[in-house]
């Protein structure tokens, strides 16, 4: 391919690049380019390829087939430092960072300047890019004491502190309250004005329009469309990305709340590390509804889900299912009370990945009479129980002894869903993260479930961070900050910058609802 | 008896005796300190010992250089740490499977090198290949208590001390030492900074190897003059506990391989003026308090995060 001389070349250009992994085509032809000074959204569902191929921009994988090439050069490095020096940086999805070191010290590993009492230079260096950008960290104070949204700026700081031209996000906003969205993109569109080009990865299509100048759909590792960002909109991104219309509203009735299913009241409990403990957590469900907790990660959630799972035993207060105090019994008492539970880690708390999906199904349900007779397990009604599950809950595997690490998210949180709901309708549903990492088809039929559930008179308890799907499946809204309910706001208000005060800890009085006020 | 326990001598004796037990007990903990911080749990320290001892007391029979004979421990052990190395750096394999095998590897190889080499001696007794002058420090050496139990000590002991301070400033001074405990924490984000994983990997275990073989050494080349299969006996797991103990910080390790000196140390003295106590009591100390030491320190452990995980790019 030759370059017209009278243009320069883009920043980076992408040129037929196929990545294989030993299941799946991951990037299969796609060609793009960025330009100095521009926003590119990628945009695409979970599994449509878009990590895959920003990791290769960033030398941590290696393409099949096809080039890449930065300043017009063919880019060929091997390892992510290479792209570093190259002026190519990054911030990860899941934080690469050094828990028990300070900033300064997770900023500084790899670079020239961790030299022997070199520190002084690189902190003097990182003073003046926080100064320039407005960015607010102690360097000294451990990375794993930090909150997330801090703990997000450090990785940007370790992409600004190497000199970057090309700055690669991916799925930045996750883990950011409204306003610390505002205040990224502030940040991007003054590196922009640097001349920095910016590929962002993302999956939600209002940051595409309030950020992006272009945006490159990819859908199942084929690149579909770039379009200028003035020129489209929500309905033809979304048709782009799914291949077909969606409806992004959930359809539902009012709810029509019967009596209190589940009474939490003033419960404390530790975190599963340093952050994250609770305190004082007071609120009730009622049947026929889908209570949502929203809040930033790291703030309570997982301990509040331990606990009414009965994993995390409360330092104080108490837990009532119904009549029955659940306080300090046993997680298979709890269950027996009506309560079920889908964990957030789908992979390391929801399912066996070794074991069929027939195996999955049964657990925690493996002792009941229906399953197991002195002892042995009964095959024959197991696998027809499976097989009914396979037929109600959707889900695609080739057979019920299918190992359910081979099945896709969507489908094993089917097969969780199922597990916690048949055959033993629940009082009480917890559901944490139930969409994460799900593509569009599986989180609506994820959503359609939950909300069937409320109909059907379950109390649903939805943990969440995503706000969007917090606003639109739940009846009331409540936050959680620093380990307290810290307000309520009404979810027909959709108010984001309501919600995102009371995520950032700022605490409104007026709005009281289930929140222990004091 | 009690005359015999309350005098300068006995104390001296104990005190002396203490820092000549740490010995050992500071190459193999100090080595596998450098290895842990990088991530790698290397189990097979009492294996090297023995390899150590065993490349020691071969190269010194051979060749009449007890230095040579060092120099064979420290590389015998190199060599050890080598190979765990590329089993869990490179083929990423189990690493407490990888170091139990490689503790028998060890201990199985020496043996069976003993038996082929040395056949005349194991069946007609032992051969002494002769060990290290404690070397006088004039002036030094003749102070009252401190001369007698600090500077009349073997060349490897002030080895084995100075190598604790040069460790500390290693690992926490210098930029190659940070990224390696960097490694041991968190080897994905090292990656990702374009830090080499299995280079820092490889480092920290033939280091710890190198010092587990000169541990092994100092007990054939500074103290008995003899290999034979038993001569470890269990020193290398005290290592691995005296880490554990010292909640992976150097002068925690320091403190605990002292400690257990002094106990060995008192043990040995108490037999020798006839005071019956039983020594299985104090053989079982150290992980006693090991086991102490975590319960205290669990919520403030230093163990490093991914201690034992191998690393694989692109898995979490």
């Amino acid at each position: 391919m030759t370059v017209s001389h009278d243009s320069p070349p883009p920043l980076l250009s992408v040129e037929h690049v196929t990545k294989l992994f030993p299941d799946v085509v991951a990037n299969d032809d796609v060609t793009l380019d960025v330009r100095a000074g521009e926003v590119l959204c990628l945009l695409g569902e979970n599994g449509a390829g878009k990590t895959t191929l920003v990791d290769m921009l960033y030398g941590v994988y290696h393409p099949d087939d096809g080039a890449i090439l930065f300043h017009g050069e063919p880019l060929q490095i091997k390892s992510p430092g290479e792209a570093i020096e190259l002026g190519i940086g990054m911030v990860h999805q899941h934080f690469e960072l050094v828990t028990p070191m300070s900033t300064l010290e997770n900023i500084v590993i790899g670079t020239d300047d961790a030299r022997w009492a070199n520190l002084p230079a690189a902190r003097k260096k990182l003073e003046g890019l926080c100064e320039q950008y407005d960015i607010h960290i102690d360097l000294d104070t451990e990375v794993g004491m930090l909150s997330v949204g801090e703990q997000q700026w450090v990785e940007i700081l370790k992409a600004l502190y190497t000199d970057v031209e090309l700055l690669i996000l991916d799925e930045p906003t996750a883990v950011l309250t409204p306003q610390g969205i505002q205040r990224l993109f502030q940040f991007l569109r003054e590196l922009k004005k640097n001349g920095v080009g910016i590929v962002l990865v993302t999956h939600k299509l209002w940051e595409v329009a309030e950020i992006s100048d272009r945006v490159a759909v990819l859908r199942k590792g084929k690149l579909i469309d770039i379009v200028n960002t003035a020129e489209t909109d929500t309905d033809e991104l979304v048709r782009l990305m799914v291949g077909r219309d969606v409806v992004l509203q959930i359809d539902k009735e009012p709810a029509v709340p019967g009596p209190v299913v589940l009474h939490v009241d003033n419960i404390a409990a530790p975190g599963r590390s340093h952050r994250g403990a609770i305190k004082d957590v007071t609120f009730e469900l009622r049947q026929g509804e889908i209570l949502g907790l929203a809040g930033v990660s790291g703030n309570g959630q997982s301990a509040l889900f331990d606990v009414l799972v009965g994993v995390n035993p409360p330092t104080a207060g108490t837990i009532h299912i119904a009549d029955v105090d659940t306080t300090h019994v046993s997680p298979k008492k709890i269950a027996a009370a009506g309560l079920s539970a889908v964990p957030s880690d789908r992979i390391h708390q929801g399912v066996m990945m070794d074991f069929s999906v027939q195996e999955n199904l049964i657990l925690g349900r493996h002792r009941s009479s229906a399953f197991v007779s002195r002892g042995i397990l009964k095959r024959r009604a197991i696998r027809e129980f499976a097989f009914t599950a396979i037929k109600d809950f959707e889900i695609k595997t080739p057979s019920p002894v299918h190992k359910i690490r081979l099945l896709s998210g969507g489908n094993m949180q089917k097969v969780i869903l199922a597990r916690e709901l048949m055959g033993h309708p629940p009082r009480v549903l917890v559901v944490h993260q139930p969409t994460r990492g799900l593509d569009i088809g599986a989180s609506e039929y994820v959503r359609r479930r939950l909300v069937a559930e409320r109909d059907r008179g379950a109390g649903v308890l939805l943990i969440s961070e995503d706000l969007d799907e917090v606003f639109n499946l739940c009846d009331r809204v409540i936050v959680i900050f620093g380990g307290t309910i810290i307000g309520a706001v009404d979810p027909a208000d959709a108010n984001y910058e309501e919600i995102g005060l009371l995520m950032a800890g700022i605490s409104n009085d007026s709005n009281g609802g289930g929140g222990s006020s004091s | 008896m009690m005359d015999d326990i309350f005098t300068h001598a006995f104390a001296i004796a104990v005190l002396a005796a203490a820092i000549r037990i740490a010995t050992p007990l500071i190459f193999g903990a100090i080595g596998e300190l450098v290895a842990e911080s990088s991530g790698i749990l290397n189990l097979s320290i009492e294996g090297t010992m023995t390899v150590g001892a065993f490349a020691g007391f071969a190269i010194t029979g051979e060749t009449g250089s007890l230095w040579l004979g060092v120099a064979g421990a420290v590389f015998a052990g190199g060599l050890m740490g080598a190979i765990m190395a590329f089993m869990c750096a490179t083929v990423k394999v189990d690493q407490i499977v990888a170091g139990l095998a490689l503790n028998l590897f060890g201990g199985g190889l020496s043996f069976f090198l003993f038996r082929t080499v040395f056949s005349d001696q194991a069946s007609t007794g032992m051969r002494n290949v002769g060990v290290f002058k404690v070397p006088h420090f004039w002036g030094l050496s003749d102070i009252p208590w401190v001369g007698e139990i600090v500077f009349s000590q073997q060349w490897l002991t002030y080895v084995a001390f100075l190598s604790v301070p040069l460790v500390w400033l290693f690992l926490y001074k210098t930029r190659y030492g940070l990224e390696l405990r960097s490694v041991g924490h968190n080897p994905s984000a090292c990656d990702m900074r374009g830090i080499s994983v299995p280079q820092k990997q490889y480092f920290a275990t033939i280091f710890g190897g190198m010092m587990a073989g000169l541990g092994g050494g100092f007990l054939t080349l500074s103290t008995t003059g003899l290999w034979f299969p038993e001569l470890i006996s269990g020193r290398g797991w005290i290592a691995l506990a005296i880490v554990i103990f010292g909640n992976w910080r150097v002068t925690w390790i320091l403190a605990g391989a002292v400690f257990f000196g002094f106990l060995d140390g008192l043990q040995l003295s108490l037999q020798a003026v006839g005071f019956a106590l039983p020594y299985q009591l104090l053989l079982a100390l150290p992980f006693v308090l090991t086991v102490v030491a975590l319960v205290v320190n669990r919520s403030r452990s230093n163990v490093p995060l991914s201690l034992a995980i191998p690393y694989r790019r692109g898995q979490r």
